[in-house]
This record gives C-alpha cells, structure tokens and sequence, in this order.
C-alpha cells in the first residue's frame, strides 16, 4: 500500500501514515460491506432458486397459458392468473396515484416553510406512525369503516354516471374502491418521508438562487423545489409501487378475492399476494405448485418495476448531474 | 462621526433622461437585527443609477447583510429586521403595499456561490423570462445574455445540458447570465468573482462596465483592485466592537478615486494603506 514506500519525514510535521491497525480496519469494513452486499444478492438468488424449483413442475405444465388466462378451478387443475395480475397491478397503480399526490403534496407542506420547524417534525411522526400500524388492522379499518362510508356515493355514483367504466358496476361489499383506498394509505408514509428526505437535500442557495429571480412562493416550490427533487420522488414512488404491490393482509380482507377483470372500481378483485395467503391454507400439492408459479410472478413484477424505476431515476439524475 | 456622506449630484450621471438625482437605490439603513443581534446600524448607502458601486470593507462588517437589503433577499430569514428605509427610484421598497417579489424582478442577484438551478443551461438563462411570461424571441435572449457572461463559447454547443455539470467558475457565469436576461433595473452581486480565474475575472469586470451603460450595479468585493478597476463609487464599511457587539457601519462613500486616494477617514486610510503597504 502507499503508505510503505512512501516514507517522508517532514521535521515538524504532525501528518503521519495510516498505523497498521488502521489500515487492517479499514480493509476489513470494506471486506464487511462487499460480504454484506454479497449475502443481500445471494439471498434474492436463493429465494428466486428455491421459488422457481417449486413452480418448475407447473411452469412446465402450463407454460406462458398461466400467465394469460384468468381461471382457477382446482377441481379440474384448470389455473391462469391474468386476473390476479391485473387487480394487483390495476390497485397498485391507483393507490400510487392517490398516495403519490398525497404523499408530494405532504412533503411540500412539511419541508417548505408553511409550518414551523417543530410543527412540522410533529407532522412528520405522526404520518410515521401510520406505517406501523399492522395491516390486518387497516383490514378491520376498511371493513368496518371504509366500505360502508362509500358504499352509498358508489352507488349513487353507479346510478348516474354508470356508463363510464370505473362505475360500471354497484358496489355491494368488497372491492377494488376501499381496497384502493386502504392500500393508498398504507402507502403514503413511504412516499411522503421518501419525498420529504429529497426536498430537505436541496441546498439553502437554490431556494436563495429561486426567490432572488422574483419567484413567488408557489413559482419557487413549481418551478425551482419540485424539479430539483425529482429524483428523490420519483424514488419514492418506486419503492411505495413496491409496498403497494406486496401489500398482502389488508387487501386480502378489502379487495373479494374474485378473480375478475374490471375497469370498474365497485367491483370485487383479486392480487396476486391475496391470492396466495387465502389459497395456500387449503392448497392440495398440485396447487401449491400452481402458487408457487404465481408467486414468482409476483416476484418478476416487483423486480420489473424496481428496474424501471432505476433506470428512471438514472436517467433523470444524468439529466441533473452530467 | 462617521461621515454619511450623501451621493454625488445629477451631473455625474452618464447618460441623458435619468432622474435628477440619477440614484437607483437610496438606502437609509438606521439598523439591522438578526434577532437581537445588532448587526448594522447608520449606514446611508447609494447606488447610483448607470454607475457600478462597490462595497469594501472587513470580513463581518454586514456589506452582505445591505446589500441584501437592497432588494429584500433578507426577508426570507425570519429573525432579520430593518430599520430605516430603501427606496428604489422614489418608491420605499420596505412599503406594506409593496411585494418584494416584484422588488426582486427588478432589482436581481448575483450570489457568492454559484447556485443554478438542476436544469439545462438554456432552461437556466430562460428561467426569468418564463417568469416574467416575456414574448418573444427566447433563443435570442438566451444567447445575449450567454455571450454577455463571457460563456457563450464554451456552452453553445450544449445548450440542453444540466448548468450543475458546468465547472464553478462556468456556473457563475451562468448565474450571471440568468441575472441579467430579464434586464433588470439593478443587478447587487455578492463577491461574485470569489469563484473565478483570473480570466473569468476579466471577462465578469469587462461585462459589469458594459452593463453599466443600461443598468445600475452595486458589487460587494474584498479584491481591492477590483474595486478601483470597475467601481465609480465606493461604500467603505468597518465594524465597530466597542460594544462587546460586532456591529458594521458605513464609514465613507464616495468617488472611488478620492476613497482610494484620499479618504476623509482614518479607518478608511488605515485599511486601504494595510491592503497596499
Ligand atoms: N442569517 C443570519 N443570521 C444571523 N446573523 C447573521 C446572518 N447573516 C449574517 N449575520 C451576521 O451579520 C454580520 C454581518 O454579516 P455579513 O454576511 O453581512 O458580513 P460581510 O461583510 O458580508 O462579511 P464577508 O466579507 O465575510 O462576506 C455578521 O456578524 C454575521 O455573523
Ligand atoms: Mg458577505
């Protein structure tokens, strides 16, 4: 290393070489770090290993078919997922829209001076807080709150603008509008902190360098704030996209578990990881196989959003820097 | 005493048609607070309208804290107060009725740190005209301003790259160029050569004397030479610690030769004679 063969002596110079034992240390967290990104890959490896023997036999059995085909029918081994892909993606989707607003207009109100500093850490903690509470409480929620509050504006809604697709159907209990809802909620803390973190990044002399221009407040947060933290929203969205698309419980509770594929915001559903916690339960082994193959196609989305995402963010962040 | 010498009468004024008085900024400063702390106080500065005035003075004395003021850039810290008053071309800019977003449309900037925004360049130089909802030809207005700011070379050939991917002399630049494209009444720059080469250097004093044919500039520099390559008037600030405070004040303004030459105070003397001895 440098610090041998490099041997200058300054007479009264306090600089000095790393000693041994600094050096040791420094090369053993670098070792610690790559083990620890190592073991992190490893893990996703083995999982999508192990998943993916499980599904093998199904995979071969029913190929592409599962992936397009909305059936399940156990009792003639006749299986297809395609509705289940769409109610996970079509929810998650709606949720990001709602907590993605939600979520970028929180952080705005927290990070830009609307409030002060105390206020605003308060604020903080309490949208923090909606992330711990457990699921199957926001379940209960939905249930016994959600659904009958908007059931009577569903309908109405049904009744007098039925012909457009997201009210084509009444709304008679569970389905895709409180499960929505719900999933939106869940979701917000991700973004908002997430998008919150990307605006207190920015540094004091863009807000300066804004406000110097003859900006108003809003022009500032519109023209100035929101374009310069873009990247950190857009990485927000991607990782509640992620949360949205995994939520299991409550979504089991909220969504009807039918496997439809509707427009409508009345009608039940289904998502692939309320799929596989309410038929694993009773599942013979053939149809384990069948959820296995789901289950990794739960995985393969999550990992397809996460990728688009990614290069997102690379792409708008080479636009920032180079 | 300090002096609070008044500003020169109309016939310095350099082109025809200004007001009589030919001063852009009448700054009455009586104090300055950042909370309690008093960090200006009798300080009656003027930047005169088609003249580039300087600011000198020691590290601390609040040349930044007036020059700020000169345009309400203080108003966005929260425990900052002012006492006195500023009129821009008659009008009292501290007035209730007056919006300092327009003050600041008019009266621009020039940071000590260059601070463009993450978008394009051309975007950056576009950013006050856009705000200002100019119509008309937008790619000429950039490249105006551009060529002013002594960067139209190097960056004409990348016009959509982000402004933070430029080097930090280059971003001042840049922020010079986003300053003056709207044509501000008065453009306040904050040491705004502490970044640059001397190149650079030159090329921003060359632009300051030509921008002085259309606008009024006041300039806050420690380079002394500087001071006496561009500026036609000199503010000269010290700061005052009889107090257990450290408070600035105005000790002189006035022609730069005669501040330079023969300056009416001893601190004034004293701190020119250290900078040139
Ligand atoms: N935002 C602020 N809050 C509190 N005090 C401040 C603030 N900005 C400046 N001050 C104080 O006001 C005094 C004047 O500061 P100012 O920045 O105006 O000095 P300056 O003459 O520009 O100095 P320099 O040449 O180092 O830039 C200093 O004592 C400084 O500590
Ligand atoms: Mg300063």
């Amino acid at each position: 290393m440098s610090a041998e063969g490099f041997d200058l002596k300054g007479d009264n110079s306090i600089s000095r070489p790393p000693s041994r034992g600094e050096i040791l240390a420094d090369r053993a967290f670098r070792g610690i770090a790559y083990a620890s990104g190592g073991l992190v890959v490893a893990m996703l490896a083995y999982i999508l290993w192990e998943i993916g023997g499980q599904a093998a036999p199904a995979i071969a059995r029913d190929g592409l078919g599962f992936l397009t085909r909305a059936v399940w029918n156990p009792q003639e081994h006749d299986f297809g997922i395609l509705a289940e892909i769409w109610g996970t993606l079509y929810s998650s989707i709606l949720a990001l829209l709602i907590a993605g607003f939600f979520g970028v207009a929180v952080a705005i109100f927290l990070t830009q001076d609307f409030l002060d500093a105390r206020l605003a850490r308060v604020f903080r903690t309490v949208i923090e807080m909606l992330a711990a509470i457990p699921s199957v409480v926001f379940g209960l929620w939905g249930i016994y709150v959600v659904i009958p509050a908007i059931r009577p504006v569903a309908n109405w809604l049904h009744e007098f603008l039925g012909f457009i697709p997201l009210f084509s159907t009444p709304m008679a209990g569970p389905g895709m509008a409180p499960a929505v809802i719900v999933l939106a909620i869940m979701v917000l803390p991700t973004v908002a902190a997430i998008s919150q973190d990307a605006f207190q990044l920015i540094p004091y002399k863009v807000k300066e360098a804004a406000y110097g221009m003859g900006t108003t407040r809003w022009e500032a947060i519109q023209k100035v704030m929101l374009p310069t933290a873009s990247s950190g929203i857009a990485a927000s969205l991607v990782l509640g996209f992620g949360r949205a698309l995994g939520e299991t419980m409550a979504l089991a509770m909220l969504i009807g578990n039918s496997g439809q594929i509707s427009l409508s915001l009345f009608s039940p559903a289904n998502t692939l990881a309320s799929l596989l916690a309410s038929q694993f339960p009773e599942a013979g082994a053939l149809e384990v196989e069948q959820l296995m193959y789901a289950a990794l196609a739960l995985l393969g989305i999550a990992l397809v959003v996460n990728i688009i995402g990614t290069l997102i963010m690379a792409m708008s962040s080479k636009q920032t820097v180079s | 005493m300090v002096s609070l010498n008044t500003v020169a009468p109309a016939a310095a004024s350099p082109r025809p048609g200004l007001s009589e008085t030919g001063v852009a900024i009448d700054a009455r400063v009586e104090k300055i607070y950042y909370g309690d702390f008093l960090a200006v106080r009798d300080s009656h500065v003027a930047v005169e309208k088609g003249q580039i005035t300087g600011f000198i003075g020691p590290s601390g004395c609040g040349k930044s804290t007036v020059l700020r003021s000169l345009n309400r850039m203080n108003d966005l810290i929260p425990s900052f107060r002012l006492m006195g008053s500023v009129t821009f071309l008659g009008q009292d800019i501290y007035a209730k009725s007056v919006d300092p977003v327009v003050v600041r449309r008019h009266i621009g900037m020039v940071f000590q740190q260059p601070n463009p925004f993450s978008m394009s360049i051309y975007e950056n130089v576009a950013f006050g005209l856009r705000l200002n909802r100019f119509k008309g030809d937008y790619d000429e207005k950039v490249e105006t301003a551009l060529r002013k700011a002594g960067l139209w070379n190097e960056v004409k050939d990348k016009l959509r790259q982000n402004g933070l991917a430029l080097s930090g002399g280059q971003q001042q630049r840049l922020c010079i160029a986003r300053a003056i494209a709207t044509n501000p009444t008065v453009l306040l720059m904050d040491e705004p050569c502490s970044a640059l080469d001397p190149i650079a250097t030159r090329i921003i004093e060359e632009l300051m004397l030509e921008l002085k044919q259309e606008y009024s500039v006041a300039i806050v520099t420690h380079n002394m030479q500087q001071a006496m390559r561009v500026a036609d008037k000199t503010a000269f600030f010290s700061v005052d610690i009889s107090k257990g405070g450290r408070t600035g004040f105005l000790v002189e303004q006035g022609d730069t030769r005669q501040i330079f030459h023969d300056p009416r105070e001893k601190l004034t003397k004293d701190y020119i004679s250290g900078e040139f001895s």
